[in-house]
């Protein structure tokens, strides 16, 4: 069969585009063992870095003695704040308006604080230089607990700026406080609640956890001295903004800097920041003209890079007998560390806290976050979620819950009426978002139906009478969760970092004979770019995806972007693509109108064609007119066929969806045993089904984590407890369960596909359904609320509180 | 530190190289014979990303030091299929989507074949004990473990047959 016999929908099927199970490019290679992952990097005479680290959470450093170290052989340099201070690199400006010690400058402000950078010829000669290098500390008290920073007793953490009244974000009023942060209507709020007949309150803290990809942050910089030129290989999910970055610290212009992100082993957000460390590398470089190699170990990871979350929401919930929601409260302590380097676009200290209104029809609400400083790392980045979604959905997941509990109605009921209606649609929110497109009571409906939720509370009545009765020691939750995410980020007008418009990119070029290249400001970490984005392509151009090769991450060959993370790329890259695939096909409608000799307005678009209205047997594929633009003299038109598209967003995109988790507890051991678990997830059109469900089962395990036993614990001395894998909970196959996945479909009406973003949804769903199933399963034994993480020891405990084991 | 000469067979291959007493097997594997398969994750033997088969048995190459593994059998995961025949293993994580960062996916793969070679005919369940020294932050487990299940299922077919 030649091509042109084929019916519309096999040729349709060919490109294998948007809503197809295409399976993923990348594999080959990761399968293979050929990944090129950034310590897979070795260069001539490549030198490693390591770190001297601060074993003291809050301390002056009297001195530091780096002979022994640099007698031992092999051993290049030892750098210190002393050395980077005349390069003005011994601080460096965080993503929050802050700034950060790159090397201790005079003292420390947490247990793993980077205090000098060993140069050396391996990994084990630097190590071996590390123990030899002798610092001086004169221990400080530290801050641990966040609620004591403005006590009158409350060390001063950071002595640089004790005196700055004003920060990035406004007035500070103490020396430990960071930021006030108010959105909506305080007095109106504080009116409804003072008057409305119900009025629910908890105090709701989403703990410090930390993303821990399983690669762990690394870089190798080489400074080229003959040419001037600085390359720098890194686990960057923002490339182009360290590229500025770097150029803007180091002075060195930026075209000739080129910074490369190869395979990157997992993100979740750990890898937005720039750390001390690629500071360190790239120094090091600049100093010794040799590749210098930096890749932190786990310990270090866990310890000094991002952290997330940690914030504590003090919530009050106002509403009618009837269950109608009247107003919503809400103060946050935001434990920050010791330095504000949350990765929130710029105007947003907490980033998007202010979607915790969900999915619910709040007309009046208020919300303010203090961030403070405590001796702890700092960090504060979206693990897998939009910024400060997960907290605003947990936060808002809870309070329905508390508040159902305090009517003394179902949660699932309490839920349906309060939600946004499909009609209200674009919806202003008190907090000021316009929520872009949903349908959640069709989402809830189908969820309930799917789970048999009535049959499933009768089992759980049954099964109380049951404990009751002393013929069962298991208890049965049942966790709800319909979250609304705010995605994409953003519009220019209101989001940046660094100064940088959060817009993307996308260049893409056709080959003479109808294969193309497309090239993005954005970056995969596993979420399967290269496959995806040449689905979008391939339904607004006509080639099949197979044809089409998609490059990420060298900045001297992608267009500028903001890189990937926040669910970004498909709301923002791949609107750009879809617009750049546009602008490509108005170019060959041209050339196919000329080719077939009819005006342009006389062909239209089938597939992977222009057909002559009226005379479907005239047609020009756009193989052809790719051909044809490469070898033919078309009046008027430039030769080829290449388009960019910077594409800004003119609002974020908001997926929503349904989970519901059962689950079966163990009072005796608080062992928890998850029986089944539903995800529906709305994401706008669907690009990949199939990457869409693994993107589900990935994060609903890091949920499942984070709600049951992932923590950054600090002793109250300010020692890390949870310092490494041994202590810190990532999930095996063997207690993660199977989910079942579903889905609706309610396009985005401003993305040019549709397309919303789906990578974090189960994250930012998943910790309120586990977390609501635990406190669900205790409710009939006087339990409101009891905090995550929900290990095992914590579960024992909650049951232990509530005399259950009498 | 004085390094003294070590042979590693690995993949099929004689190696002749230098390593100090203390060097892991890990990183001579990676950075002198330039077999970067295997990963690092975590150096303490919880995240199986540097997962080899020596002599049979699947181990964890970030705390076994290279002199011990002199004379044995090593493979990594280049070891069992490359681009002119794939292992069934391979195909099978392409086909039901079982990796997505792919960091995990060698030390996965590797564990996965010694599983399948140590229990040809699995229950779910025992897939799952089976891997549980290897860490995957992305993919949840359940297409891995679908992928190791139509792996089984395709080797045993193919013994039959």
């Amino acid at each position: 069969m030649n091509a042109e016999a084929k019916t519309i929908e096999e040729r349709q099927a060919a490109l294998k585009g948007l809503g197809t199970s295409r399976k993923r490019v990348e594999d080959a290679r990761f399968t293979q063992g050929k990944g090129n992952y950034v310590d897979d990097i070795k260069m001539p005479d490549m030198l490693f870095g390591d770190f001297v680290r601060s074993q003291h959470p809050h301390a002056y450093v009297k001195s530091i003695d780096t002979s022994a170290a640099l007698e031992v052989p092999g051993v290049i340099a030892v750098l210190t704040a002393k050395d980077l201070e005349p390069l003005g690199l011994h601080w460096m400006p965080t993503l929050a308006g802050d700034k950060q010690m790159v090397l201790a400058d005079g003292k420390v402000l947490f247990q793993g604080q980077e205090v000098a950078f060993v140069i050396a010829e391996d990994r084990y000669i630097a190590a071996d230089a590390v123990d030899l290098v002798k610092v001086e500390y004169e221990p400080l008290q530290p801050l641990v607990d966040p609620f004591k920073a403005e006590l009158p007793d409350a060390p001063i953490l950071r002595e640089d700026i004790a005196d700055a009244k004003e920060g990035a974000h406004g007035a500070r009023r103490h020396p430990n406080h960071i930021f006030t942060w108010e959105q909506g209507d305080k007095d109106a709020t504080e009116s409804i609640l003072s008057s409305a007949p119900v009025v629910a309150e908890e105090m709701v803290y989403y703990h410090r956890t930390h993303p821990c990809p399983l690669e762990t942050c690394g870089a190798v910089a080489s400074m080229d001295k003959v040419n001037g030129k600085l390359t720098l290989w890194g686990t960057f999910q923002a490339p182009h903004v360290v590229r500025t970055v770097a150029s803007l610290l180091s002075g060195i212009a930026e075209h000739n800097i080129r910074v490369v992100s190869p395979d990157i082993g997992g993100g979740f957000g750990n890898k937005v920041g720039v750390y001390p460390g690629y500071v360190c590398a790239i120094v090091a470089s600049i100093v010794t003209g040799k590749p210098v190699k930096w890749v932190e170990d786990r310990m270090e990871n866990l310890s000094s890079t991002a952290f997330a979350r940690d914030y504590w929401m003090q919530g009050k919930i106002a509403a009618t007998p009837e269950g109608k929601i009247l107003g919503l409260w809400c103060h946050t302590t935001a434990d920050h560390g010791a330095f504000d380097a949350c990765a929130d676009p710029t105007k947003y200290p907490a980033g998007f806290m202010n979607i915790c209104t969900g999915s619910y029809d709040i007309p009046t609400a208020y919300l303010a976050v203090d961030g403070i400083y405590t001796n702890k790392a700092p960090g504060g980045v979206a693990y897998r979620c939009s910024f400060r979604v997960t907290e605003a959905a947990y936060f808002i997941e809870r309070m329905v819950e508390v508040l159902a509990i305090k009517l003394n109605m179902d949660a699932a009921e309490l839920r349906r009426i309060n939600f946004i209606k499909k009609e209200q649609f674009p919806y202003q929110s008190a907090l000021g978002w316009e929520y872009d497109s949903g349908d959640y009571h069709t989402a809830w409906d189908k969820a309930l139906a799917a789970v048999n939720y009535k049959g499933l509370r009768e089992e759980q009545a049954k099964q109380v009478q049951a404990f009751k009765a002393g013929e069962t020691r298991t208890l049965m939750g049942i966790g709800l969760c319909h979250f609304t995410e705010i995605v994409g980020a953003g519009p220019v007008k209101n989001c940046d970092l660094l100064g940088m418009g959060m817009f993307d990119s996308c260049e893409i070029r056709i080959h003479p004979t109808g294969s193309a290249i497309a090239r993005l400001g954005t970056i995969s970490q596993g979420q399967g770019h290269a496959t995806t984005f040449a689905q979008i392509l391939a339904s607004e151009i006509g080639i099949s995806a197979d044809d089409i090769t998609i490059e990420e991450g060298d900045t001297d060959t992608a267009p500028y972007g903001l890189g990937t993370y926040g669910s970004r790329s498909t709301p923002v890259a791949g609107a750009a693509t879809a617009m750049a695939g546009r602008k490509i096909r108005a170019k060959a409608q041209m050339i196919a109108a000329y080719l077939l000799e009819v005006h342009d307005n006389d062909v239209e678009w089938e597939v992977d064609r222009f057909v002559v209205k009226g005379a479907p047997e005239r047609f020009k594929t756009m193989k052809e007119v790719a051909f044809a633009s490469y070898t033919q003299a078309i009046p008027g038109v430039e030769p080829g066929l290449e388009a960019v598209s910077y594409y800004d967003p003119p609002n974020m995109t908001y997926p929503f969806g349904a989970y519901i988790c059962v689950m079966d507890i163990n009072v005796d051991t608080g062992e928890t045993d998850i029986r089944q678990f539903y995800a529906l997830d709305d994401c706008g059109t669907r690009i990949n089904p199939m990457i869409i469900e693994g993107q589900v089962h990935g994060g609903l395990t890091e949920a499942l984590a984070i709600a049951l036993g992932q923590e950054i614990a600090y002793d109250e001395l300010g020692n890390i407890k949870t310092g490494s894998l041994m202590d810190f909970f990532i999930p095996t196959s063997w207690e993660t369960p199977d989910y079942v996945t579903d889905f609706t479909e309610t396009p985005s009406p401003h993305h040019p596909i549709g397309a919303k973003g789906v990578g974090e949804s189960p994250n930012v769903g998943g910790v309120p359904a586990f977390s609501n199933a635990i406190n669900d399963a205790f409710k009939a034994f006087g339990l409101t609320h009891t905090h995550m993480p929900h290990d095992h020891w914590r579960v024992w405990k909650t049951a232990n509180d509530l005399g259950m084991h009498a | 530190m004085t390094k003294t000469s070590i042979t590693l067979n690995v993949n099929g291959q004689t190696h002749e190289t230098k390593a100090e007493p203390r060097e892991l097997l890990i990183h001579v594997l990676r950075e002198q014979l330039e077999i970067t398969g295997p990963h690092i994750g975590c150096e303490t033997s919880h995240c199986g990303a540097c997962t080899v088969d020596i002599d049979g048995r699947s181990v964890k190459s970030c705390t076994l030091f290279a002199i011990q593994a002199q004379g044995s059998e090593i493979t990594t995961i280049e070891g069992l299929g490359g681009p002119d025949k794939l292992h069934v293993l391979q195909e099978k994580f392409k086909e039901h989507h079982g990796l997505q960062c792919g960091f995990c996916t060698p030390g996965m793969i590797t564990r996965a074949h010694r599983l399948l070679e140590e229990n040809p005919d699995p229950t779910e369940q025992e897939v799952r004990f089976g891997l549980s020294g290897n860490l995957c932050r992305c993919t949840g487990y359940q297409n891995i473990v679908k992928a190791v299940m139509a792996a089984a299922s395709e080797l045993n077919q193919t013994e039959v047959a």
